[in-house]
């Protein structure tokens, strides 16, 4: 017996502000691609009646959206309203939040959107998430260890889980630099990307050390922007003006860290868990799987993501990519905008928004074999993970 | 003009008898009462029973390295790059962020054997780790 919410709800609009050094309040950018995918899924304004919203880091480091986006944006008959944040996982949870509340009868179009903008006029990229290294405060307790270890930013946890792989699996540097060329590929073909100059694996080992075991090349962008996204009932969706994008299946998982022996958190992430949930209420295992979208922060994150969704065996990510399958012309195209890595970093939004343009078939040259669409977000250091199984196909 | 110094931490009440351990080249662990978990940072309560009985203990100071990076990005002038920013799962359980010394950053390697040694900054003693001389 089919998954009783299995295509229950769609997604029926989605718009977007040009990314990366788009110097504009979060506000203005959200307004942006508010009005785009309204306008995109044929609605008013005041068929909204229900508002997710998710700050990026800016909701951390100041400026960033918060509840007041209804009023700047005179949303006034909602019946849903929430500001959610599970770091990168957030985008697909407020997809799968709006369809729980769409098949509950809760709310009909369900307005999900994500704006960032760290990037400050005259700094650098890296300035935007350094964080600790730069607070003139003195740090507080065992806390602060982490800074008086020069443990800085979010490329440090994941260097270190990407060595711990690596020593466990004899993961290669080239397997992951394979990932990042493979996705410089994707981007060349993408007009949004802000990273469109393809490079070869000698680039990729000539680009400068962040930390090892991660080059320039293994982590993603910064960008400003706004995507926003609508999801609406499945019988409404055939009659809206865009080719419905079919919720098949969701799911969540999220391990935690307890710091000490005993977490795995480094190579085993909580997308594990969230595959089984999705896979059970979509129907489908991971062969079936025809395109990825993977959350990639790092190109470390796709590789033991791959792993955790049964696409190969624990520790075999990386003899898996070597051929080249997630580029263009592969066996299993993933990240077919560039991703995080080299289109732009919109957190869960990336792989969500680049989900959606291959299940409506808009993919242009990029376009891919769409008919079972896996798109991740995770964050926290791997630690928050959600899914979303999309379709071109009614359920 | 002076040297940077590196951010070191402002003890808390929470965590002062790990500081206070740490100046007398001790380190010291929280230990719950009720389920014997050692826990590292401080906090109140136990993360495996969430019992809120606890003493401090001192840890034996031998671990493994659990994982590690060479930093190369200067975020903070104090450090000098490369180093190492390493992650020690000491022998009671608890992993612990520091840095490796008397070792050579190509030297080091996942599951080496080190043990604790201690660093004075001005009015704070830090742990820091170096390859395990007695096995």
């Amino acid at each position: 017996m089919a998954h009783p919410l299995r295509g229950v709800a769609a997604i029926t609009g989605l718009g977007m502000t040009p990314m990366g050094r788009i110097y504009r309040s979060t506000n203005e950018l959200a307004a942006e691609a508010v009005a785009k995918a309204i306008a995109d899924a044929g609605l008013r304004k005041d068929d909204i009646d229900g508002l997710l919203i998710n700050a990026g880091i800016t909701g951390t480091t100041g400026g960033g959206l918060t509840l007041g986006l209804q009023n700047y944006l005179g949303l006034k008959n909602l019946r849903l309203l929430n500001h959610m944040n599970a770091a990168g996982s957030t985008a697909a949870q407020m997809v799968q939040y709006a369809t729980l509340a769409i098949h509950a009868g809760m709310a009909t179009h369900v307005l999900c959107v994500f704006a960032d903008a760290p990037l400050k006029e005259g700094t650098s990229a890296g300035a935007a998430y350094g964080g600790a290294a730069r607070n003139p405060q003195r740090p507080k307790g065992m806390a602060g260890l982490y800074a008086a270890a020069g443990y800085f930013g979010a490329n440090t946890p994941y260097a270190l889980a990407a060595r711990r792989h690596m020593a466990l699996y004899g993961t290669k540097q080239d397997h992951l630099g394979i990932i990042a060329v493979g996705q410089r590929q994707w981007a060349t073909m993408n007009p949004l990307a802000q990273m469109r100059e393809p490079i070869t694996l000698e680039d990729y080992h000539a680009s400068r050390w962040i930390i090892e075991p991660l080059h320039l090349l293994d982590c993603c962008l910064v960008s400003n922007g706004a995507v926003a996204v609508i999801v609406s009932p499945a019988d409404r969706a055939k009659d809206m003006p865009q080719p419905p994008v079919y919720i098949h299946g969701m799911g969540q998982g999220h391990p935690g860290d307890s710091g000490r022996a005993g977490s795995d958190w480094e190579t085993e992430t909580g997308a594990r868990i969230a595959a089984e949930t999705a896979y059970r209420m979509a129907g489908v295992g991971p062969s079936d799987i025809t395109c990825c979208q993977i959350y990639d922060c790092y190109t470390y994150t796709v590789l033991v993501t791959l792993e955790d969704y049964g696409f190969c065996k624990k520790g075999e990510g990386g003899p898996f990519v070597e051929d080249g399958k997630l580029g263009p012309g592969g066996s299993l195209p993933t990240n077919t905008g560039g991703g995080e890595l080299s289109a732009y970093y919109m957190w869960g939004m990336t792989p969500l928004s680049e989900g959606i343009i291959q299940g409506r078939g808009h993919g242009g040259e990029r376009q891919v074999k769409n008919d079972v669409i896996l798109v991740t977000g995770n964050g926290g250091n791997l630690s928050y993970h959600a899914c979303l199984i999309l379709s071109p196909h009614p359920a | 003009m002076t040297q940077p110094t590196i951010p070191v931490p402002e003890p808390d009440e929470a965590s002062r008898p790990f500081f206070d351990g740490a100046a007398e080249g001790r380190l010291m662990l929280m230990r719950c009462i009720d389920c014997q978990t050692w826990r590292l940072p401080a906090r109140q309560h136990c993360d495996v029973c969430l019992s809120d009985r606890y003493r401090w203990e001192p840890a034996s100071g031998r671990g493994r390295v659990r994982t590690f990076g060479i930093m190369h990005q200067r975020y903070h002038p104090a450090f000098q790059v490369p180093y190492n920013v390493t992650v020690v799962e000491l022998e009671e359980g608890p992993r612990l962020p520091t840095n490796l010394v008397d070792v050579a950053n190509e030297a080091i390697y996942v599951g080496m054997p080190v043990e604790v040694v201690f660093e004075r900054y001005d009015d704070v003693t830090l742990p820091r780790f170096r390859p395990a001389r007695d096995l």
